[in-house]
């Protein structure tokens, strides 16, 4: 009785460690990056981070064309996968046929676990010369070019979860519109998608999430030209995203420089851009679900 | 003909005068013009169980006809197959046939929508949309094509009064339906299928989650809605069955063992098993 009481005790306790430390850690990893990101921000006046050009070897630390970039291509790969990963979602959850379901479910998986070297990979050698030649451009290497492959890179994490989301509305709400004369279109549209809206933009939210913090297959593909994107035209350019900059730029950088410092600067922008994103989205199925809840009560 | 089945070309001919099976000769019940006719019908579930054997039933028009029996014996799949609501369940074999008004709605070619907008269900837990009272009753003629908003109130206000509620939700129309109770919940949802003006309703065990008095409201509104519907219901108990019966049907391990007179089954049913669920020695 008394040996089973300490095992108890134990074992509890070894949980209670495991879970502090993951707060810890990330705690910890707040407060490296401040203490080595800060420096940047005494040493660097802020007009100089304002600016377009990104020479660091010359001083010039504009954070513009590096912010552009990340973003035209995070945003190109949403455009892109965002709605052919819901769409996916509902065919294999609504629509398919449970031998295609029994596939494609199991497949979408195996496809987000692709490694995303691989993935760039298959970018360099197909897309970026098929790319060239379709569009005649002097460079395949661009950023839509990354788009196309962050979005693929996303659309198994969107279906594999929206699918989750889908699946989980209960069978009696499709039932009770079809009984009332719903075709199957005005089912999925009216009833199964809002009822599963929250669980549906986890899913967006988790594979924009991916495709803002991916790194080495947007250094392999998007040229890597810190060249702020300007019109449309810009898609088709090359450019270079935040997280490209710091992977290629933190190996060959003086520890303690100031250029050492604007890197870990950058990643404190993208952190709080990541961070920004899943507030958003928490704040959004939370609201959600206390109207749910103060509706059910 | 009415606009349901001029899809088809040619209504398949029916036997106008059918007779539902008892066991003795002498008290086979005899129905004219029936409006549903279920002939041989057997349905299988892809794990090998066969949930329907041979069924053969004749529905008659503005009465109210019970399935009953115990758990496992086909009632709901006979009542989900009548408006095709079974077409989702994981199903591998259908043989025979179910006639409404002539016409054999499991043949492919039947326009299913339009088949579930005349044939409308209940279901055993109230499932109302999470929308307003109006809205849940209205969404039926949105997803029909009917727009127009006065056709829509008097059709709320006749559903709701049908459907025995009205007086309790009249002033408070805007607000969510998931606000009301579940007795009241349940004959929203009552009314919601009857905005579409169907000619057959179905309900399954559409009182057992209620207390006595909202069943009592429910039965009661079932009993007014019989001059104008065709009813079949699968209720919650014996007891239940045994006061709303006009005709029931006795249903044990997906076969029909008897089918007669409401009275009739339950004070002297003909078969012994029919006797023994009735009088409570097994179920």
């Amino acid at each position: 009785m008394k040996a089973g009481k300490f095992k108890d005790i134990l074992i509890t306790s070894l949980i209670k460690v495991c879970g502090y430390s993951a707060i810890i850690f990330v705690g910890m990893i707040f407060v490296f990056l401040i203490k080595e990101g800060s420096p940047a921000l005494i040493r660097v006046p802020l007009e100089n981070f304002l600016q377009l050009r990104w020479y660091p070897i010359e001083d010039r630390f504009g954070l513009l064309p590096l912010i552009g970039g990340s973003l035209i291509v995070t945003l190109g790969a949403a455009i892109f996968s965002i709605p052919l990963g819901i769409v996916s979602a509902v065919y294999i959850a609504e629509v398919a046929p449970r031998w295609a379901r029994e596939i494609l479910k199991p497949l979408v998986e195996v496809l987000g676990g692709l490694p995303s070297v691989m993935l760039g990979f298959i970018g360099i050698l197909v897309i970026v010369p098929a790319l060239r030649q379709a569009l005649n451009l002097p460079t395949g290497l661009t950023a839509f070019t990354g788009a196309l492959i962050l979005g693929g890179m996303a659309i198994p994490t969107i279906v594999s979860v929206a699918e989750d989301a889908l699946d989980a509305v209960p069978k009696t709400y499709r039932e009770a519109a079809l009984a009332m004369g719903a075709t199957r279109w005005q089912t999925i549209w009216k009833v199964t998608l809002p009822a599963a809206k929250s669980g549906v933009l986890t899913a967006v939210m988790l594979g924009v999430g991916r495709a803002i913090g991916e790194t080495m297959t947007v250094m392999m593909v998007t040229g890597n030209a810190a060249v702020f994107p300007t019109g449309f035209g810009a898609i088709f350019k090359p450019v270079r995203t935040m997280t490209a900059t710091i992977a290629a730029e933190m190996g060959e950088v003086a520890s303690g420089s100031t250029h050492y410092h604007v890197l870990f600067l950058i990643g404190i922008i993208l952190f709080l851009i990541s961070l920004t994103v899943n507030l958003i989205a928490a704040s959004v199925v939370f609201r959600q679900r206390k109207r749910t809840e103060r509706i059910l009560s | 003909m009415n606009a349901f089945n001029s899809d088809l070309n040619e209504p398949s001919p029916v036997p106008m005068e059918v007779k539902p099976r008892a066991l003795n000769a002498s008290m086979e019940i005899v129905l004219t013009d029936p409006k549903i006719i279920v002939e041989h019908l057997s349905i299988s579930y892809s794990d090998g169980t066969e949930s329907l054997k041979d069924i053969y039933l004749a529905i008659p028009k503005n009465a109210i006809t019970v399935l009953f029996g115990p758990a496992g014996g086909g009632k709901s799949t006979l009542l989900r197959t009548i408006n095709r609501l079974n077409d989702l369940a994981d199903v591998v074999k259908v043989q025979g046939h179910v006639w409404l008004d002539g016409v054999d709605i499991l043949s492919p070619e039947i326009d299913v929508i339009k088949l579930r907008r005349k044939v409308g269900i209940v279901f055993a837990r109230p499932v109302v949309l999470p929308l307003t009272i109006r809205q849940n009753l209205t969404y039926g003629l949105e997803l029909a094509g009917q727009k127009d908003r006065t056709i829509h109130a008097d059709a709320v206000e006749r559903s709701l009064k049908a459907a025995a509620i009205w007086d309790e939700v009249k002033d408070r129309l805007d607000e969510p339906a998931v606000s009301l109770s579940g007795g009241q919940q349940q004959r929203i949802c009552l009314a919601r299928s009857l905005v579409l003006e169907p000619e057959v309703i179905l309900l399954d065990e559409p009182t057992s989650g209620l207390d006595p008095i909202s069943t009592g409201k429910v039965e009661a509104s079932l009993q007014t809605l019989k001059e104008n519907y065709t009813i079949v219901l699968v209720p919650h108990s014996v007891q239940q069955a045994a006061r709303v019966a006009d005709y029931a049907a006795f249903f044990l391990g997906g076969e029909l063992i008897e089918y007669t007179i409401g009275k009739q089954i339950f004070t002297n049913p003909l078969d012994s098993r029919t006797e023994d669920y009735v009088e409570g020695r097994f179920g």
